[in-house]
Parts: structure tokens; sequence; C-alpha cells
């Protein structure tokens, strides 16, 4: 791998383990100048390579309830389209937080986020069955949420066990 | 009471502990002073060791170690290196390289021989040649050779009771590496004067810029090495204690032999993981370099930046700067800082005189935490310089 883009790697991966991390800090990090930090990140941004900064919130602590469910759907395909025009239509809705085109008996796997079990059984029969080419769904509500984009949940997190000076 | 051991009487105790103590006593510190990685052991590696204990592997293994974990090294040697050592009787598995190095100098010397030691260096390499009877002869290095030792140099301190040449790059505490044409002169040396070459590579994985040379793949080193590395630091394994040796046949049958009768052999249950993570732990390890690598950068630009002069290691995971600046000794510095600011580092003389002047900040510590303890060190430094500015003022 070539110089730039190891750094742009680099910049990436550090921004992908906190969003706040600043120019500043990336530069120190990378041994690059702060400006060449600034510009490599706007460039990313802006081709959407970095596609936003968000936060990982746990609701259930917040004490907010959010019902999640794998909504696991069959379609038609269409000539021309295969799959993607059902795909962005359903991916439309608010309720919907991920879309993925899978292999095996189903074709796409749907994840949807709701306030209540009751809001997201109406959304799936509703809205989601109701689209022309949808022969069929298979909802999974989940249960409980242990790990999500790579970060474990309810953990208290890792303390230092280590002696604080070693040789 | 009759006198314990002359010979154990007499070694210093560690320059570290002094600190260690009062470490432990205080609160909200930030630790550069920890020799080990702040990684937890990745997943896959634990989660072996437990199948392992869940099937049962509790027992003994043959002295050498398991022979799957001695085959899979030799196989990594070999791949890494290009160079053969035979799994039957040329690995040897030991209880983290620690015990490796003890083996290896209760093997190689006679009473009275001189083992020569670049410094500074790790804290257990002099006490160990001096438990197994040898005379540890310091050469000292300094920042301005970037810590690395020069053939000359060894040239100039062999005598006729010099037996072996104890190396170890990546350094502890420098972060030294050293090149390939440096490393061979310095072979040339022992190989002109019949030295045996110990070299400690157990930070080999940590090196940042160039690429690490195994002293024992070099033109006439073979026969003369004893390659020493283990698991600790390129896996974040320190607690599981294994390390192994790579040798010269008849070498190793020695080592055995003192293992066999001392150690019997290293626990199964840290064996098993070891061995997940040679066949397994890949990806982790270069994904703990990668994170040191940013760290390096950040903490040394940090050091320099408050205007403790600091060379960029090139490997293991410490900076080394100098804090001569300051008019303090190493052990004023880390003790006043420890107090003032509750930084944590270690005093450089606590690796051979010629570290004074230095002091070790580890790395191995999270982003936030570096980045508050150079916040921490600039106050203090500052302080500490204006202090004089008014000292040197009065005194006109």
């Amino acid at each position: 791998m070539d110089t730039s883009k190891k750094l742009t790697k680099d910049i990436l991966k550090i921004l992908e383990q906190d969003a706040r991390t600043t120019p500043a800090q990336i530069a120190a990090l990378t041994g690059i100048s702060e400006e060449q930090a600034a510009a490599e990140i706007k460039r990313l941004e802006e081709e959407r390579i970095i596609v936003r900064y968000k936060t990982l919130v746990d609701w259930e602590k917040a004490g907010k309830d959010i019902i999640y469910a794998f909504i696991d759907v069959k379609v038609s395909p269409s000539r021309g389209v295969g799959f993607d025009d059902v795909a962005e239509r359903i991916a439309r809705f608010p309720e919907v937080t991920s879309v993925y085109l899978v292999s095996g008996e189903y074709d796409l796997r749907v994840v949807v986020a709701g306030g209540s079990m009751q809001e997201l059984a109406f959304f799936v029969s509703e809205k989601l069955a109701t689209i022309d080419r949808v022969q069929s769904t298979a909802s999974h509500f989940v249960l409980k949420r242990y790990k999500v984009d790579s970060e474990l949940l309810g953990g208290r997190g890792v303390e230092d066990k280590r002696l604080a000076i070693q040789p | 009471m009759k006198p314990l051991s002359n010979v154990v009487k007499s070694a210093p105790p560690s320059g570290i502990r002094r600190f260690f103590d009062i470490v432990s006593q205080m609160h909200d510190v930030i630790s550069f002073g920890v020799g080990e990685p702040d990684f937890v052991t990745p997943w896959r590696i634990r989660e072996a060791c437990i199948y392992s204990l869940e099937q049962g592997y509790t027992n003994y293994t043959s002295n050498y170690g398991l022979l799957e974990l001695r085959q899979a090294i030799s196989r990594f040697l070999e791949s890494r290196w290009g160079i053969e050592y035979n799994p039957e009787n040329q690995v040897l598995i030991t209880v983290g390289v620690s015990e490796a190095l003890d083996l290896a100098m209760r093997t190689l010397i006679n009473p009275g021989d001189e083992v020569l030691i670049p410094m500074p260096c790790y804290v257990s390499y002099a006490p160990c040649v001096t438990f197994a009877g040898g005379i540890p002869v310091a050469i000292p290095t300094t920042a301005e050779n970037g810590f690395r030792v020069s053939a000359a140099q060894i040239e100039a301190a062999v005598t006729s009771k010099t037996k072996a040449l104890l190396i170890s790059y990546p350094t502890n505490p420098t972060g030294a590496t050293i090149s390939r044409a440096e490393l061979q002169a310095v072979i040339d040396v022992a190989r002109r004067h019949d030295l045996y070459v110990v070299s400690d590579e157990i930070y080999d994985r940590l090196t940042y810029e160039g690429t690490h040379t195994c002293a024992a793949t070099l033109e006439g080193a073979y026969e003369r090495t004893i390659l020493l590395n283990g698991f600790s630091k390129a896996y974040a394994m320190t607690g599981w204690r294994i390390g192994y040796a790579a040798a010269p046949v008849e070498i190793i049958e020695c080592m055995m032999k003192v293992h066999q009768y001392t150690m019997l052999c290293a626990p199964i249950m840290s064996q098993m993981a070891a061995l997940e993570a040679l066949n397994n732990g890949e990806a982790d390890c270069e994904e703990m370099v990668e994170e040191y690598n940013r760290r390096r950068k950040l903490i040394v630009s940090g050091l320099n930046a408050i205007g403790l002069e600091c060379n960029m290691p090139g490997g293991a995971f410490y900076a080394f700067p100098s804090i001569r600046s300051t008019g303090l000794t190493s052990d004023e510095f880390t003790e006043k800082l420890l107090f003032e600011e509750k930084v944590a580092v270690v005093p450089g003389n606590a690796f051979g005189e010629c570290g004074e002047g230095h002091v070790r900040c580890s790395y191995a510590t999270g982003v936030d935490q570096i980045r508050e303890g150079i916040d921490r060190m600039a106050r203090f430094v500052e302080r500490i310089r204006s202090n004089n500015g008014r000292t040197a003022a009065l005194r006109e």
C-alpha cells in the first residue's frame, strides 16, 4: 500500500473509533500537519467516504424503550433493476434503520426500529408487505442487544488491571 | 543465622521498585510507567485457552513444550525469516523470555566469564548474568547514536574472558532499532572473537520504521546465536508467561536440562493459547501495532513540543526523552513529576547508568491518557524552567 493510501486508511480508522478526534489530534497521531489532516478529512467528507458522524446510544440505559426487529423479505425481482427499486422504496421509511440484500431463502434483510411492537407490526403488515412484488415477510423481534456496531453494550468497560510501574 | 547468598544479596534492587510503592498509594495517576500492552489479550486467544481447559488439558507437556506449538514456531520462523529450526530439538518453550534468558546465561557461562551488554537495557540482563556466575560488562550507548551499539564499541570491550554478547532490538527502554548492516558488523565482531550472541527479540513485531532483522539470519550468526522471543508484546499476552528459545541443538539441549530440573514445563493452558495466537492472531497483532504507531507519533511530538528532546524510536512502545534541559536528575525529575503532577515515568538510570538524564515513557496506554499526561508534563516542565530562570536571575 502506498503512503497516501495508508494515511487515508489510518485517518478513517481513527475517526471510526472516535468521531470527535480533531484535525490537530489526527495530525499528532499520524505525523502530518494539521492543515493536511483537515484537507484530507474534507476530501473524504466531500466524496462521501465519510458518510456521517454519529453517536452510538444505549437507549435502554437512557430509559427510552426502542423495539428492534429483523424483517426478512421475499421479493420477485424485476427485469432491469433486480431488487434495487423495492429495496430503495423500503429504505425510505424512517422506521427502517438498515436494508441488506442477502443470500438464502429471503432476498432482503430489513432492520426496523420503533417505540412498540404494535407500531412495528403495523409497519410490516400495512407498509412493507403491501409493496408490489413483496411476496412474503418473516419478522424476528430483537429481545436483547449485546453488541452493536462493534461495541459491547451493558458492560462497564475493561478496567486497567496492570501494575502502574513495571520494567 | 548464617548469611544468605552473597551473589543474590549483592545484586542491586530494581530501580523501579521504589516508585512503584509510591504510585500504588496515589489516585488519579497517569502512568507512562507500564512495560506491558494496555490491550487485553485478544478474545480468540482467551477463548482458545478456555476451550482447552474444558477439554481437560491440565497436564504436563514435554519438557521442550507442546510439539504442536514448537512446530508452529518453527514454521513461523521459517516463513518470516527463512531460517530453519528443527521443532524436535532446536526450539524450547519457556516461562516467558525471562526464563529463556536465565537458561541461556546458565548454559553459556562458566564462573568469571564476561557478557557484553549494550545499555540502557532491560533491568534483568545484568542480574541474570551475575546469578549465573558471570560478569556483566556494560557498553554505554547514547541518544546521539540512536542508542545503537557499534561494532567498534564491542571490539573495544572484548577481553580474553568475553563469552557472549547480549543484545535486544527493538530495545526496552529506548525503542532503538538497528539496521541490517550495523547488526551484521556486530555479528562479525562476535564471529571474530568466537562469542555467543543472545538476541532478545521480544519487541520485533513492534517495529515501525524499516524492517526488523532477526540476528540469527545474518552471515555467520546461526551457529552462535540463541534467539529469544515470545508472545507477551506481539499478542498482548504478558500474564501468560510464554516465551521460547531457538538455537543450535547442543545449546537447546543444555537449556532444556536446566529447564526440566527447575521449571519442568511451561503451563499447558498458556501454551495452548500461544498456539492459537500463532495460528490465528495475526490480524489482532497488526491492529495493535498500528495503534502503537499512532501513539508513538503522538507522544514523541508531544514530548519534543514541551522541550524534552526525544528521538523518534523505531520500535517497542517506549519513548526515552532527555530531561537534562530541566537541570534535574532522572530520579529527581521522576519523583517531582509524580508528586506534583501525578504522572508516572521510569528514571532512565534504572536501565543502566548511561540512562541517566533520560526517563522512559511507555506509550502502551490510551490516546486520551497520553494527551492528558503530556499536558501535565508540560505544566511541570514550564514550572521547573521558570523557577530555574528566577534562580539564575537572582544569582546575577
